[in-house]
């Protein structure tokens, strides 16, 4: 039988997985498993355009022609329920086997729900093709939408919903929106936006629960205000897809563990993407990735491993954008709390400037918001910074 | 043909854009001047604040890869090449021939 790798998970760091193994010059087998009926698509729009209606299916889709010739086995609207480490067999939901001599774990992340959410009509998270169609038509009849959580998903989707002409309103429990990953100040700046474009943000706001019987009406704040609502979008963060692995002696933490090249603890199983928590030389810690370009780029590093390479392992400078109420915001670098950030360029009450993040003088991170070109030379040269470190 | 600029007003490494209908960005790569549209095939983004690379321009937002020469596109998430545009340089200055396909591209 032909040598097979089994790429667990249709999606981007899937997809990337498999056109990496071409890439590299494996001719063997390769059996892609996903657990949505659809093909591989992008995730991104579904915040975006694809909610407001401008991108359709074909635009988001990511195969592009040349994907014919990869050769893929596709096996779509199957769940993975387990790993034999032994004979590196996938067992599949409808009881089916699939045995590889290689296999890479890219199952990637799904969204956090609220606890008494379920079997709530109009309560909605967002990850998927289909939670994506399921809250366009929701939002086509209402005209209240709370926001639970002021992350990126969450104010991408109150952006858009703005746009589509409902009144929104988002609520975050911590004091500062975004202070995780850009600080609190640029994190405040950027959530000023909310308030530039007409939707209602609360911070240090916990929410109780949601009224409601068969369909949602409000949201219970902790402090007992009910908000009106007819429609609510929960974008409280993701979890890794790992339960399945729970048995198969792959080891497990915030995500399935890896070296810094991908590798796991079973010979011959890497992980890629949301569900990999890779190691870091740099934070020297175990780092969970949830950014699209990591899906796009970690794969290439992974599969070599799983092909024998012993390259060392590339050191990206991690990178998100979010695209919220025409304004463009991107992200370069590791910020620490430490780091101090400093407007380079422009001004944050234009909406356009540039800001660094420096430790002990030096830039280690970079923030835009609408300065692209500005912004690109930024990240281009913390690439080379940290190539030269490394 | 349209004049773009004087060849040194863009020096090796840099782009420009020309704006227009269909705008269109030109490139100096180590002396050599490309010209591709300059509007992404994937999303908004102009092309002219991409990140040069060898002969391809990575596009400032999504990070997908398009060759000068050819306008074809390497990885996601754009999934269809930009036009290529024929660039002339008379008397040390830059001109495209819009809706000329450079030479040897696609
Ligand atoms: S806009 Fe160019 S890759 Fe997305």
């Amino acid at each position: 039988m032909s040598p097979t790798v089994a790429v667990v998970g249709a999606s981007l760091a899937g997809l990337s997985a498999a056109r990496a193994l071409r890439n590299q010059c494996y001719d063997g087998r390769i059996v892609v498993i996903g657990d949505e009926e659809h093909l591989p698509y992008d995730r991104p729009p579904l915040s975006k355009d694809f909610l407001a209606g401008t991108a359709s299916l074909e635009d988001i889709a990511l195969s592009s022609p040349d994907d014919a010739d990869l050769g893929l086995e596709w096996r779509l609207g199957t769940t993975a329920v387990g790993l034999d480490h032994l004979s590196r067999s996938v067992l599949l939901r409808d009881g089916s086997e699939v045995e590889a001599d290689g296999v890479v774990l890219a199952t990637g992340a799904r969204a956090r729900r609220l606890p008494g959410g379920e079997g709530l009509d109009g309560v909605h998270a967002l990850r998927s093709l289909d939670d994506a169609i399921a809250l366009r038509e929701d939002l086509a009849a209402a005209e209240r939408l709370v926001v639970i959580g002021a992350g990126f998903i969450g104010a991408e989707v109150a952006s858009t919903a703005r746009k589509l002409g409902l009144d929104v309103t988002v609520v975050e429990t911590q004091p500062v929106p975004l202070a995780g990953p850009l600080g609190p100040d640029m994190g405040a700046v950027c959530a000023e936006l909310h308030a530039d474009h007409g939707t209602r943000l609360l911070t240090g706001t916990g929410v109780a629960g949601l009224i409601g019987t068969d369909r949602v009406e409000a949201v219970e704040l902790t402090d007992g205000t009910p908000l009106p609502a007819d429609v609510v979008l929960v974008g409280i963060g993701a979890t890794p897809n790992i339960e399945w692995l729970v048995d198969s002696g792959v080891a497990l933490g915030n995500g399935v563990l890896t070296d810094a090249r991908g590798a796991t603890n079973i010979p011959g199983v890497v992980a890629v993407g949301d569900c990999a928590a890779t190691w870091s030389t740099s934070a020297e810690r175990h780092v969970r990735i949830e950014h699209w370009t990591n899906a796009l780029e970690q794969p290439a590093t992974a599969v070599a491993t799983l092909l024998g390479s012993a390259d060392p392992a590339p050191s990206p400078v991690p990178y998100f954008w979010s695209d919220q109420y025409g304004a463009r915001i991107q992200f370069a670098g590791s910020r620490r709390e430490t780091d101090v950030a400093r407007v380079v360029e422009g001004s944050c009450a234009d909406r356009s400037f540039l800001v660094l993040y420096e430790r002990d003088g030096e830039p280690v991170a970079v923030l835009g918001m609408n300065q692209p070109r500005l912004f690109t030379r930024w990240r281009r040269q913390l690439r080379s910074s940290v190539a030269a470190l490394s | 043909m349209i004049p773009v600029c004087p060849t040194t007003a863009l020096p090796p490494g840099e782009a420009i854009r020309v704006d227009g209908e269909e705008p269109i960005a030109v490139f100096n790569v180590d002396g050599d001047f490309y010209a591709i549209d300059d509007t992404c095939t994937h999303q908004d983004a102009s092309l002219a604040d991409g990140w040069i690379d060898g002969c391809a321009v990575e596009c400032p937002l999504h990070a997908s890869c398009f060759d000068l020469r050819t306008g074809k596109v390497s990885g996601p998430p754009a999934k269809t090449p930009v036009r290529t545009h024929r660039v002339v340089v008379q008397d040390g200055m830059v001109y495209v021939e819009a809706g000329i396909a450079a030479d040897g591209a696609a």
